[in-house]
C-alpha cells in the first residue's frame, strides 16, 4: 500500500495533492476486465497474410548463398523479401536523433553477426505454409570465428563483429570508444586510503518476457497509406524508424498503438514494423507479422549484460575517498540503445554518495550476442547492484553497520557531485533512515538525526583538482547535437572539466542560495523553478 | 487442406464453423468466430492467458484441438458480464488494480472463476494454487490473489 510519509520535507511541499494518495481507476481498466482492450492482434483482416523470417543458425558467418528456389514453389507463399528489397537496410535506432552510425540491416545481407538474425522475410497465406517453406530455405554459410565475451572482443586481434565498429566499441562524437569521468585524483587517494577494496560484478542478460510478444499488423488503407496495428512502447519513434527504413514520408503511415501486452524496454526496438509494412507494400494485402514465443525469448533484445569492476579506498572512519571504475556494456552485434546506456552507466558514477576522488571508463562493446536493449533503468541498474554490493562489503571492511555506512557517505544538498553538478533534492539519508524505521534494523542517535539538508556544501562543494590523462588526448570535434548534450544554460558557465597540471584548483564554484522553501525544490531537477 | 464441420456451444450460443485438421481451440475462437478475448501467450501451454470453460472446466485452449469441443460448451471471458454490469470478479479485479497491462487478466479471471464455481469460499493458498497456471509479468500475483479473496467474500455475503 502506498504511503505518503508528509513529515519528511513537509516545509518545502506545497499540500494540495489531488490525486497522489488517492485511489483513481486506470482509463484503460474496464478494457482490461472485460476483455475488450485491444491490442494489435486482436484485428481480423480480410485477406490477411503472415510473415515469418528465416534467422541465422550462426552467431557470425558470411552468407555464401542464399537458395530460395524450392521456397518460392511453397504453398501459399505470395512473397520472399530479401534485404535487397529493403529501401534503406541499415539503420540504428538513436538515428533519428544524430546519435551513432547506421549499422544494422532490417535482413542481414553480406553477412550474420548473431544467432538468430532476420536474413529472409516470407509472407505466405498461413503461418503454416510461411514455416513450410522456411524449411525449404537453403543458406550457406562460412562460418566466421566468434567472440562473446566483452573485454575478449577489446583485446587487438579479436574477431569484428560490426564493421561500422572495427573496434567493438561504439565510437562518441567520433572520437572518444568510451564514457570517461574524472573527478579529483582517484590513484593519489587510493595510495593513502586506509582499506582499499577491489571487486568485479557480472550482470548477465535479462529477457523480459512479456506475456503479449512483439509483433504489428500492417494494412494497405484506402487513401494510399498504411494502417499499423502495433505491440510498440514508442510510437511515434517506430513510425520515423519506419520512414527511415522504407524511404517514405512519415505521413505514409497511421501508427494505432497504446494498448501493449507488457513491454518493459523490450517493445521499443521497431522489430517488426518494417518488414510487415513492406511486405504489405509488396504484396497488396494485410500482412501479420509477429513472434512466437520462442522467438521472443530467443531473439527478441535483452537487457544487456554488464562486467563492473570497482576499486574503492575507504577510510578506518568508513568515509569513502576514491572510487575507480571501469565498465563493460555488452550490446550484443548492433547498438540500438546501448550507446545510450553506457552514457547513464557513465551519469550515474559513482552511485548516490559524495566521494571527493571519482574515476570511470565506461564501455559500449560489441558481441557475436543478440543485441540488448531498453530495460527498466539499463545501465543504471547493473551500475547500482555493483556499487550497493561493493558497499555492503566497505561497510563490513571497516567494520560499520551497513545502514549507518550509507547515511555516513551519502550525498547532501549543496555537494558537488563529480559530473560537476551540485546535488539538489537529495534525499538518500532520509530513504536509509525511513527503511531502516521498517525493517526495525537499529540504528544510532547520530544518524536517526543526519539529514540531506545538513552539513552539506562548503567544502564538500569544492572542484578538486583533477589530474589530466597521461596519454595523448585527442582533439574533441566540434560539439554533436544530440539530445545528450544539449547542457542547460548554468552549466556552460562550469570550469573546464580537466585543467591543465600546472593550473591552480579552481576555487569552490559558488553555491547558489540554498533551495528555497516551497514546491521549488522538486521542479528543480533541470535548474527551472516551478515558479 | 479438408475441412471438418464442427458445432458447439460458445458463451450460450451455438456456433458452427469449419476447421482445418490440427487447428487448435484458440485459434478457432479468435480468427473463425472472432472471439479476440483468449489471448496468445506462449502456444506451449506455459502462460494459461488463453485460458477457457470448457462445460465449466479449465482449459489451455491453445492446447486443445478444436475438434474436440464438438456439442461442448466453452466459455470465454466474453461470457463473464451480466448484461451492462460487470461480474463480481471483473469488479473486484478493476477495483484492487488486478490489471496492469490487461493481458494476462483473460486467463486469470476464467482460472478464477473455475476456482469460484467449484469452491465459492477458497482459501488465500487455494486462491494461489488455482492462478498457478497463470503467469503475469507486469501487476504482480498479489493484487490478483486479494481480487480474487475479494470476489469470493462477496459472493459469500450476497
Amino acid at each position: 500500500m502506498l504511503e505518503l510519509r508528509k513529515d519528511i520535507f513537509a516545509d518545502e511541499r506545497d499540500d494540495n495533492l489531488k490525486e497522489i494518495g488517492k485511489g483513481t481507476q486506470r482509463q484503460d481498466m474496464l478494457g482490461h476486465v472485460t476483455g475488450t482492450s485491444s491490442y494489435f492482434n486482436d484485428h481480423k483482416l480480410q485477406g490477411m497474410l503472415h510473415l515469418k523470417v528465416v534467422r541465422s543458425t550462426h552467431s557470425h558467418a558470411r552468407i555464401r548463398r542464399i537458395d530460395t528456389a524450392d521456397a518460392d514453389r511453397s504453398a501459399g507463399v505470395r512473397r520472399i523479401i530479401r534485404g535487397s528489397d529493403v529501401p534503406r537496410n541499415l539503420n540504428t535506432l538513436l538515428s533519428l536523433i544524430n546519435f551513432g552510425k547506421d549499422d544494422e540491416p532490417s535482413l542481414a545481407v553480406d553477412k550474420v553477426r548473431y544467432k538468430g538474425e532476420p536474413i529472409l522475410a516470407i509472407v505466405a497465406d498461413s503461418e503454416r505454409e510461411a514455416f513450410e517453406a522456411i524449411a525449404k530455405v537453403r543458406i550457406d554459410y562460412e562460418p566466421l570465428p566468434t567472440v562473446f565475451d566483452v573485454e575478449d572482443a577489446l583485446k587487438p586481434g579479436a574477431p569484428v563483429v560490426n564493421e561500422t565498429y572495427p573496434k567493438n566499441a561504439f565510437i562518441y562524437h567520433d572520437v572518444y570508444d568510451h564514457q570517461k569521468l574524472r573527478f579529483g585524483d582517484a590513484d593519489a587517494a587510493l595510495a593513502t586510503a586506509d582499506h582499499v577494496l577491489e571487486q568485479r560484478y557480472q550482470m548477465s542478460p535479462i529477457e523480459h518476457a512479456p506475456t503479449e510478444t512483439n509483433g504489428s499488423i500492417a494494412a494497405p488503407d484506402t487513401n494510399g497509406r498504411y494502417v499499423v496495428y502495433t505491440s510498440t512502447q514508442a510510437l511515434f519513434f517506430s513510425v520515423d524508424t519506419c520512414a527511415k527504413i522504407l524511404d517514405v514520408p512519415s505521413n505514409t503511415f497511421h501508427f494505432i498503438g497504446g494498448t501493449v501486452g507488457g513491454g518493459f524496454g523490450g517493445k521499443v526496438d521497431t522489430l517488426t514494423e518494417p518488414l510487415c509494412i513492406l511486405g504489405a507494400m509488396l504484396t497488396g494485402r494485410p500482412v501479420r507479422y509477429v513472434f512466437g514465443r520462442e522467438e521472443e525469448m530467443q531473439y527478441g533484445p535483452p537487457r544487456g549484460a554488464e562486467r563492473i569492476y570497482i576499486k574503492d579506498g575507504v577510510m578506518r572512519d568508513g568515509r569513502v575517498v576514491a572510487r575507480k571504475i571501469r565498465a563493460y556494456f555488452d550490446s550484443g552485434a548492433y547498438t540500438r540503445l546501448s550507446s545510450y546506456a553506457a552514457v547513464k552507466c557513465a551519469a550515474h558514477l559513482p552511485g548516490p554518495y559524495t566521494i571527493p576522488n571519482v574515476y570511470g571508463d565506461v564501455y559500449c562493446v560489441f558481441t557475436n550476442r543478440t543485441p540488448a536493449t531498453a530495460m527498466r533503468g539499463f545501465g543504471v541498474t547493473a551500475m547500482d547492484f555493483a556499487i550497493e554490493c561493493q558497499m555492503d562489503k566497505l561497510a563490513n571492511l571497516v567494520g560499520m553497520d551497513p545502514m549507518e555506512f550509507r547515511i555516513l557517505n551519502a550525498y547532501r544538498d549543496g555537494d558537488m557531485k563529480a559530473h560537476r553538478r551540485e546535488a539538489k533534492n537529495t534525499a538518500l539519508i532520509e530513504c536509509v533512515q525511513v527503511a531502516a524505521e521498517k525493517a526495525k534494523w537499529p540504528i544510532r542517535d547520530e544518524f536517526k538525526r543526519a539529514s540531506s539538508r545538513k552539513d552539506g556544501g562548503g567544502s564538500r562543494a569544492a572542484i578538486p583538482r583533477t589530474p589530466a590523462d597521461t596519454h595523448a588526448r585527442t582533439i574533441a570535434p566540434a560539439q554533436q547535437r544530440t539530445t545528450y548534450d544539449r547542457l542547460p544554460a548554468a552549466a556552460l558557465h562550469e570550469p573546464p572539466r580537466e585543467p591543465p597540471p600546472p593550473a591552480p584548483p579552481p576555487p569552490p564554484s559558488p553555491r547558489p542560495a540554498s533551495p528555497s522553501h516551497g514546491a521549488g525544490r522538486f521542479s528543480s531537477v533541470f535548474g527551472t523553478r516551478r515558479r | 487442406m479438408a475441412k471438418t464441420a464442427l458445432q458447439f456451444r460458445h458463451n450460450g450460443s451455438d456456433v458452427a464453423i469449419f476447421v482445418d485438421g490440427g487447428t487448435n481451440l484458440l485459434v478457432a475462437l479468435r480468427e473463425l468466430i472472432g472471439d479476440m478475448t483468449p489471448k496468445f501467450g506462449c502456444g506451449q501451454g506455459g502462460c494459461g492467458t488463453c485460458s477457457v470453460l470448457i462445460d465449466g472446466e479449465l482449459h489451455l485452449s491453445c492446447l486443445t484441438l478444436a475438434e474436440t469441443v464438438a456439442g461442448r460448451s466453452v466459455e470465454t471471458l466474453d461470457s463473464l458480464k451480466q448484461g451492462p454490469n460487470l461480474h463480481p470478479l471483473q469488479r473486484a479485479f478493476a477495483d484492487n488494480f488486478a490489471a496492469q497491462c490487461g493481458y494476462c487478466t483473460p486467463g486469470m479471471l476464467m482460472a478464477a472463476k473455475a476456482l469460484l464455481d467449484r469452491n465459492p469460499s477458497p482459501s488465500r493458498a487455494e486462491v494461489v494454487e488455482a492462478i498457478s497456471g497463470n503467469i503475469c509479468r507486469c501487476t504482480g500475483y498479489e493484487p490478483i490473489i486479494n481480487a480474487i479473496l475479494a470476489a469470493s467474500g462477496g459472493r459469500a455475503s450476497a
